[in-house]
Order: structure tokens, then sequence, then C-alpha cells
């Protein structure tokens, strides 16, 4: 194996916190940073000719490769685990960028109290409503701790949007549910296309709250604090599993990229897949002294380096951590070790299928835009008499026109799902149907975690990563809740027939929920109890920064992204305000 | 070895004239003169893409309510994706064990899309010489199985993709249910046309940006 000379900062992982780290460390410092990214390079003038639907949403073009590296599944301990074959339940992409390339661009913060989840459901409801084989704990940090970072990370993407809660005052109109924002939404609102207007309306007849989703897919033409320009978002309708054409959705080439390019003291490496995490020491207590990768020409080569930032694909962080033997792996039985614990993912489901006698024009939106109530997330209702903690976003997008995977929805009056009765409802049906989903929070469970499989390798010759995933009764029951609300809701935009959704049964690896798996690696404020402080410093190795959705120790709602980045700011200030100066734990 | 290049030959006066669309959905017929359309295959013989062809036929067939998968091209589109990588499964995860497992995990097997429609199409031979009623009762007797089910994704993958894929020739599918295509621009359109039928003329990629694409069942 060739060893190269040593740089001062390795990142795995080109995606969105990679790139951030690496924008952010190329700005304020003069250390040589290298990323290492296992795709291909891109440019924004990539995506100029991508609105494809088949071959970017049905065959996958920006996501990784399942022939080389899939996942394998199973639902509990007690049974063998089957390889997730083709692309289904999340997308993770590949190339510089990663999944931030194709996201939908919805921009949400956290409610506050999901941050301190365990703690605010034991002070509201006590110990005995939280589910026996529950593993949800506080992160350590607050959302106010996080809210600088919040509103530098909106800076950035331009995210546009209406607030809700400006310093502590309700703003009708905005998500009055909110944390208290210190800044308002760097641009206006999105339109609202018609879908989204008969949602708006009809909750507000109800007495909920609606409010225009934060979106990436900006209102306005937009400058950010590193001077990059883009363009108003055209409503084009192809961003969620593609590139933006105009550039109009923050990605991490449209923001990050242009940024880091103007910075010599850092490069990006394409093609090259890490391999392992060299570290000196005991798993539980060492130092990273850099990695090994397979390069671009196949060589193995290792690239030795002072400071190592782990920030590829989720489910790669932990994998990459446990080939590496670092830390100590999570036992289901016994509750012992950290690294793999809490996966979580959304509880995403179309709750109702709504069928109109009228045009919709859906063709006509984006990934993220349209209009949400939280008037059923988070602990905004109290559950004392409901049999489910916590709860999840109604939303109306608008983006899901798109015919190759939307024709041949019908009503369930419509028999048959082929010929021709099928086809001629199929062609009425096309563009007045559409549905209202439901966002939910995904509760940690000690069963649910994520190992190396025994049996599966990838294309190196590694284990696959091993997901132990299902849900509970909690999922269950909330998901039947929502889909009531929805359907009431439904009625009161004047849909003529429903599609309620017919309840979650079992963890699906076919269905695409999000991209945003959560866990493995949690933050955390006791090493017993997590895999990284609340700097995403490794606990046992203080040279080891772990970064991205793996962190997250329980899964929210709305996504993470906008969290993701913001807590990436945050280890960036720790780093180098602090960690810099003196190389230790950060406390 | 090089394979004996096929073709599938379709004469228009047997469909019965060529159906064109006009963008409010009228239907015409425009009978043309006796020719024979002549398509060469990639990966069919002209036996099973004859058999493709009717089969598709009947999942979305040419009536009243508009055109169907013979005037779309869907025979071509699958004979193409079959002959791509997607046909011989270049995006799959297909180490071994091979072992069936719940629903919920997906299609376990080790067949890819290309041994599937042929092992399929063998349980359809002759069907190509059915009545429609007697091919309908055909295709109901494996509607549960995978071929079928990848038959009818391709068919509507065929009907509605690009025509740069080689189905859905002149936007007929687009065309008749109302979907213009990919288009740089909707802004000032968005929030307008509530409650009405906005219908711009549809367009196909390489038409909005003037840029040849490759697609993926090109790749090698």
């Amino acid at each position: 194996m060739k060893t190269l000379p040593s740089v001062d900062v390795v990142i795995i992982g080109g995606g969105w916190t990679g790139l951030l780290m690496a924008k952010e460390l190329g700005s304020r410092t003069s250390l040589s940073v290298v990323v290492l990214e296992r795709g291909g390079s891109r440019k924004v003038s990539d995506y100029m000719s991508d609105m494809d639907e088949l071959d970017y949403a049905i065959h996958h073009r920006m996501m990784q490769n399942f022939s080389k590296e899939a996942f394998t599944i199973r639902h509990t301990t007690a049974n063998r685990a089957y390889p997730i074959r083709q692309l289904g339940n999340f997308l993770p992409g590949t190339g510089v960028g990663g999944a931030g390339e194709h996201w939908s661009g919805l921009c949400k913060r956290f409610a506050p109290n999901c941050f301190e989840m365990f703690s605010k459901t034991i002070e509201r409801y006590g110990a005995k409503k939280l589910p026996e084989d529950h593993a949800i704990q506080d992160w350590g940090i607050t959302y106010d701790d996080l809210e600088p970072y919040y509103a530098h990370a909106e800076r950035l993407l331009g995210t546009s949007g209406q607030a809700g809660n400006l310093r502590g005052k309700r703003i009708e109109g905005g998500n009055i549910f909110e944390g208290p924002r210190s800044t308002d939404f760097p641009t206006p609102a999105n339109k609202v296309p018609y879908f989204s207007s008969l949602f708006r309306d009809a909750t507000k007849s109800l007495g909920y709250h609606p409010y225009p989703n934060p979106s990436a897919t900006i209102s306005t033409l937009y400058t950010n604090q590193d001077g990059v320009t883009r363009p108003a978002c055209t409503y084009c309708g192809f961003c969620t599993a593609y590139g933006c054409m105009i550039g109009a959705k923050a990605q991490p080439t449209t923001i990050l990229l242009p940024v880091i390019q103007g910075h010599k003291n850092v490069s990006i490496r394409t093609g090259a897949s890490v391999r392992r995490i060299l570290h000196q020491g005991s798993p539980m207590n060492g130092r990273a002294r850099g990695v090994t990768y397979v390069d671009a020409s196949g060589e193995e080569v290792f690239q030795p380096a002072a400071l190592v930032f782990l920030a590829s694909f989720i489910l790669n962080n932990s994998r990459l951590l446990l080939l590496s033997g670092i830390g100590e792996p999570y036992n289901p039985a016994t509750g012992k070790g950290t690294l793999g614990r809490n996966l979580t993912h959304q509880v995403i489901v179309p709750s109702a299928m709504l069928f109109f006698d009228k045009p919709l024009n859906r063709f006509m939106g984006t990934g993220s835009v349209g209009i949400s109530i939280d008037d059923f997330d988070a602990d905004n209702f109290d559950h004392t008499n409901v049999p489910f903690l916590r709860g999840g976003i109604l939303r109306a997008l608008s983006d899901t026109g798109l015919p190759i995977r939307t024709f041949g929805i019908v009503p369930q009056s419509v028999k048959g799902k082929w010929g021709a009765d099928w086809k001629k409802a199929g062609i009425y049906h096309y563009d007045r149907t559409a549905s209202i989903n439901f966002i939910g929070e995904h509760m940690a469970y000690k069963g649910n975690y994520m190992d190396l499989d025994p049996t599966y390798k990838d294309h190196l010759g590694d284990p696959l990563m091993r997901m132990t995933i299902d849900w509970r009764d909690n999922e269950r029951e909330m998901v039947k809740f929502a889909t009531e609300k929805a359907v009431d809701i439904g009625r009161a935009m004047g849909a003529k027939e429903f599609t309620p959704y017919s309840g979650l049964r079992h963890y699906e690896g076919t269905r695409y929920q999000s991209t945003q798996i959560r866990g493995g690696t949690i933050m955390g404020t006791s090493p017993e109890l997590s895999v990284v402080n609340t700097y995403l410093q490794h606990w046992r190795a203080s040279n080891l920064f772990v970064l991205g959705g793996s962190t997250i120790p329980q899964g929210d709602s709305i996504g993470p992204t906008l969290t993701l980045l913001a807590l990436t700011l945050r280890t960036a200030d720790a780093v180098v305000n602090r960690y810099l100066k003196k190389p230790e734990a950060l406390m | 070895m090089m394979r004996r290049r096929h073709f599938l030959n379709l004469s228009v006066s047997a469909v019965g004239g060529i159906l064109v669309y006009s963008v409010d959905r009228k239907a015409s017929h425009l009978f043309a003169e006796d020719k024979t359309l002549h398509f060469p295959l990639r990966f069919f013989n002209e036996i099973e893409a004859l058999i493709v062809a009717a089969a598709v036929s009947r999942i979305f067939p040419s009536d009243d309510s508009g055109p169907g998968a013979k005037e779309a091209g869907v025979v071509v589109f699958i004979d193409r994706q079959l002959a791509g990588p997607y046909g011989r499964d270049a995006h799959r995860y297909t180490e071994p064990p091979f072992e069936d497992g719940p629903p919920e995990f997906g299609y376990q097997g080790k067949a890819n899309p290309r041994e599937i429609y042929r092992e399929g199409l063998q349980k359809l031979k002759g069907f190509e010489y059915l009545a429609a009623a007697e091919q309908d009762s055909a295709l109901k007797e494996i509607e549960s199985s995978l071929f079928f089910s990848l038959l009818r994704q391709h068919t509507i993958e065929g009907m509605f993709s690009d025509p740069i894929h080689g189905g859905n020739v002149d936007m007929v599918g687009w065309q008749m249910i109302g979907f213009p295509g990919p288009r740089m621009s909707y802004s000032d359109d968005v929030d307008t046309h509530f409650g009405e039928a906005f219908r711009p003329k549809p367009a196909s990629l390489q038409q909005i940006t003037g840029i040849s694409v490759r697609p993926s069942e090109d790749e090698k």
C-alpha cells in the first residue's frame, strides 16, 4: 500500500456536511484539507438536461450503485436478514454533493422539544407513557444552543419561508409552533400552487394553522454571505431525484463547491472509496492516524492526517467505525455498547389519496413548496387520551405530477389495474389526484439498530451494513390518527373520493419514504449512551469527528438537513476556535 | 458471434391507421397508405416482439379514450430497456445467497429482467394470434407473476417517458393526459389557472434544452 504525504485534515465524504466543513476550514484556516468522495465530480451545468423522469426518478441515475454495495435488512434479531437488492426505502447519493444534490429542499428547523424529547415527555406525561422498549434520549444541546447556527445555515441556503415566531412574537400565517427565531427567513415564502392552496384554505377553516413550507428552492434571486448568487425557482417540478437545472435549489455544488474551489488549501479527490480509519491505541481510547482508500485507479493508498472528519452516508458512518474497530458495538441483548444504536427513519405515508373532479395542474411546483400544518406534530397537542406519543406534519406538496410514478392511481371503485377501464380512469384521474402526506417522528427503540452483516459483502469484500428495524404500535397508532385527520381535511378540500392509507404493518425495504435515515453514531452527554459528544467529537478518539444524520438520537418529523448543517457549523466553530488551539476533548 | 438482426414489422393498415390526437384530446384517424413500419430490434427476436406488442396493447389498449401502447411504441421502449444496463441488472445487488424473503424486502431472485422476460414469454406462445378476449384471459392467468408486474410497469414507462427512450412516440402519452413534459419555467403560471386545465403544448427534453441527451439504455 502506497503512503501519501500527510495532510492536516481528511474529510470522508463530499456531501452536505463534508463539503460544508471543507468550506469552513478552507475559509477560516490555512490547514491542508483533503475531501475523499467515492463518486465522481459534478458541476452545475451537468443538470441542464436531467429533466427525464425515467433515468433520474425511476433508474436513479444520481444514486449509489447497489450492484457494488447495498444494505441488508431484517425486522428483529430473531430473523435472518435479506439484502435490499435495489434502491428502495432510501436513496443514498454518490458523487460530489452526495444526496444533497437530489434532495427536495425541505428546510425546516426542529421543534424545540425535539432536542429534549425524553425529559419533556416525562415532565408532561410521566415515564409510564413511554413505550417499554424505547431508547429515546435528550441530545445534550437545546434549540437555543443551535438557534444562531440555524440562522447562519438559512442565510447560506437563502431559505424561503414565512416566520411564525420572530423573537418570541407569534405571527399568524407562519408556523406558530416553531421555536423563536432571531432573524426572519432570508427570502419570502414561495408561490402557492393550487392543490396546496386548497389544503391551506381547508385547514384554516378547520381551525388549524397552515404555513408555507420553508424551502431551499428559493422564491427570489438571492446572494448569500459567501457571495454566491442563485436565481429564483421556476417551479419546473424536477427537484426530488434531480439536480436543479438552474441552480435555484440550494445544493452542495451550487452553494459550497464554488467557494471551496477558491481555496488553494482544499482539494477534493473523487473516485476514492474509504475502507478504514487507521488509529493507534485501543478501541476505547485512541487517536485516528488517517484513512485508507481505494483510489480511482483501483490502488489502495494510506492518507495520513492529523484530524479526521467522518461525513459519509448515514449508515456508512457506523459501518466505517465498525470495520475500523473504533468504539464499542451496540449489543441489543445487553443494551451495552453504543455504535450502531438508535437506528431510526421517518414515518412517511400518503395519509389520504384525494380524487377531485377538477384539474389540479400539479406538474407545476417543487419538491418542497406547499403548505403544511404542525398542529399534530411533536408534542404540539395533548397526548393524554391518545395511544401514542409525539406526532408529525400533514402536508400538501405539489410536485407529484410526473406521470410514470403517478399514472394509474385511481379510486377504489375502479376495478382492475390494467385494460380499457383502468386506462380510461387513469386518464381522467391523472391530473385530478393528489395526496395529503403525513411525515411523522420515528422514536428510537432498543431493538432497532445496525451492525455488520455476517453473510453479504460489497464488491471489495467488506461486509454490508445490516439494519434491524421494525415499526412499533406507537408509529402504527400515530399513522391511524393522522389518516383520520387527513380524510377530514380532504373532505373540506372538496375531494370527491378518498383512499385512506391502509395502515402501517411492518417496515418495508421497498417503499421509498425519505433518504433521511438516522442514528448509529448518536450524540449525547456521556460515552455510555452515545458515540460522539455534542460537538460531534468521538468520545474515544478526540481527533475524530462524525458529521451528519448518524448523530441524530431519534427520528424527527421534518427531515434533518438544515439541522445537520447547523450542527456542522457549530462543530466548525468549536474546532476553529478551541480544538485547533488545544487539541483535546471538547467539553 | 454476431446476433442475427431482428426487425419488428408492423403493418399500418393492420392496426387501423394511425390515431392522431390534438391537444384537446379529440381523436382523428389518419389513414396512411398501406405501408410497413420496420423497427430494428436490440433484444427481442421478431416473434417475442410481436407477443410483447400484443400484450402491452391489452394492458394499455388503443380505444375511444385515447391512443395506447401500440401508437406509443411501447414494445420498442421495452426492447431498448432490456438490451441496456437495466436489462442485465447493472444496478441491482446480485450477490448470493438468493433466498425468498418477506414481501417487505422486495424481489430476492437471481434472474435479471431479460431472463424474467424470456421465461415469461414462454408461457405466452401463440399469444399474438389470439382474439382480444382470449388475450385478456391469458394475461389474467399470469397477472400475479413478477413477469406481468414488470410488463405493466414497463408499459406505463413506455407510455409516459421522454420520447428519447423510444416510447411515447410524438408524445402521444403526454398529450393524452395533459402532461406538458419538461419545461424551463412555470413562474407565471404556478399560482394561477386555479380549477382550470392549464395545458401547454408538450415538448421533449431535447426540444426544450437543445441538448443531445444520452439515455441510460445507450450506456455500456
